[in-house]
């Protein structure tokens, strides 16, 4: 049987271009108001060639942001003439809205820290259905990038080798998806690491990766990461 | 009215929503203003003092006994609620849309960088969020605001209630302080919501 390649398409469940960015400057414990724009254009794009290897669509609002980036980078380039008005940073373009995203975010955060009624606070007799969930709306607590970085960690156990093995009855995404399913059946929950064997293919580890995304996305299992120890757990749902 | 407290709380006991002060007034044949707020305020000190499994709260502009949440626990134990649930992309839309509101579509894209439509359905459908009206302008697109329902969930007084975005913290102070120009335009924005309101 032939398929065609697997495609996880990231829709809205998952994060944007500034979710990207606004990661890739907690990561490297950047400061917003002097961001090295070449570092962080460079990463940037070296996050969507992952996504693109694992082939998650992204939405072309991913292709534009690493535009601007570019262009600003190169306008960073450009000689400065003295003559001229003092000339915008540049790089503004990029912190104010980033800037004004982060405070929406926390924003965010700080909203679901209230006393939420039907989860913290109840009321008589109250209509369940009201907080009855839709699938579409699914809640993850660790972020698309912090499951990629997790990804690259199991890639990077992969001894390298040159060589490009081809195996015929290679595993489908939705084979691994009840594999995985019958794990968390069976234990209720298991970290990301367990999920891969200790010397993985490169095919199982992508596989694999593609499968849990799959499953976030039917609000199968829910992902978790530990604050202290980062640990990512997968729980059934 | 002599018992106009005991009948308040009997109200209280059997709304399902929060019951403004305008509406108790309609039930009890316009009773002067003054002596209900005072009778709610009688049955929270009341509440409070008792310190009982519940407490009246003021939330979406009314009064409503709710649980208190030290008891959440015991209460997931009798009944199963689904979580909230909402997907990031969803909440950081729905905060964007409480602070910023009224706001169109494209404005709500700028802030997060991504499409919203699917976001936005999803908040229309658990009436989190409502359209307020078409804004004049070429395409004439929705204005989008955020309903009494966000305020019940969220338990919140008004929207003035929502912390300031000074008051929020996130990666350190000096985000925070260079941002204070757009906290203070916000926060001024929210008090002409609120007037508007009132």
């Amino acid at each position: 049987m032939t398929e065609a390649p697997y495609r996880v398409q990231l829709e809205n469940i998952f994060e944007g271009p500034m979710d990207l960015l606004v990661h890739l400057i907690k990561k490297n414990e950047l400061d917003i108001y002097d961001i090295p724009i070449a570092l962080i254009t460079e990463q940037y794009l070296h996050y969507l060639e992952w996504m693109k290897m694992m082939n998650i669509e992204f939405a072309g609002e991913f292709i534009v942001m690493a535009s601007t980036l570019t262009q600003i980078k190169s306008r960073m380039l450009l000689p400065i003439h003295d003559e001229e008005d003092e000339e915008e940073d540049p790089r503004l373009e990029i912190t104010k809205p980033l800037l004004e995203y982060i405070q929406m975010k926390s924003a965010a955060e700080n909203l679901v820290k209230r006393h939420l009624l039907g989860e913290d606070i109840f009321i008589r007799g109250q209509h369940r259905e009201d907080f009855l969930t839709s699938i579409q709306d699914e809640y993850i607590k660790i972020g698309l990038f912090e499951l990629i970085d997790a990804f690259q960690k199991i890639l990077d156990k992969i001894p390298s080798d040159d060589r490009m093995e081809f195996t015929a009855d290679r595993i489908s995404v939705k084979d691994k998806i009840s594999q995985i399913a019958d794990i968390l059946e069976s234990k209720g929950s298991a970290t990301f690491e367990e999920l891969f064997s200790e010397k993985p293919e490169k095919g199982e580890v992508i596989v694999t990766f593609l499968a849990i995304l799959e499953m976030v996305k039917l609000t199968l299992v829910r992902i978790v990461q530990h604050a202290q120890t980062k640990i990512i757990r997968l729980f059934y749902i | 009215m002599e018992d106009i407290k005991n009948i308040i709380e009997s109200l209280l006991f059997v709304t399902e929503e929060p019951l403004t002060v305008d509406r108790l007034k309609k039930i009890l044949n316009q009773a002067d203003t003054i002596e209900i707020r005072k009778a709610l305020n009688d049955i929270s000190e009341e509440y409070r003092a008792r310190k009982g499994g519940f407490y009246l709260y003021q939330v979406a502009g009314g009064y409503q006994v709710r649980t208190r949440p030290e008891y959440t626990p015991w209460i997931k134990r009798l009944i199963q609620p689904k979580p909230l649930r909402l997907s990031k992309a969803a909440l950081e839309t729905l905060a964007i849309i409480a602070y910023k509101q009224p706001i169109i579509r494209s404005d709500i894209e700028h802030i997060r960088g991504v499409d919203c439509g699917g976001v936005l359905k999803v908040l229309l459908e658990r009436k989190f969020i409502r359209v307020l009206g078409r804004k004049e302008i070429p395409g004439r697109p929705l204005i989008y605001g955020t309903t009494r329902h966000f305020l019940e969930v969220f338990d919140l007084k008004t929207l003035k209630d929502l912390p300031t975005p000074k008051e929020i913290e996130e990666l350190g102070n000096s985000a925070l302080e260079a941002t204070s120009g757009m906290s203070q335009a916000n926060s001024e924005k929210l008090e002409a919501e609120k007037s508007k309101n009132a």
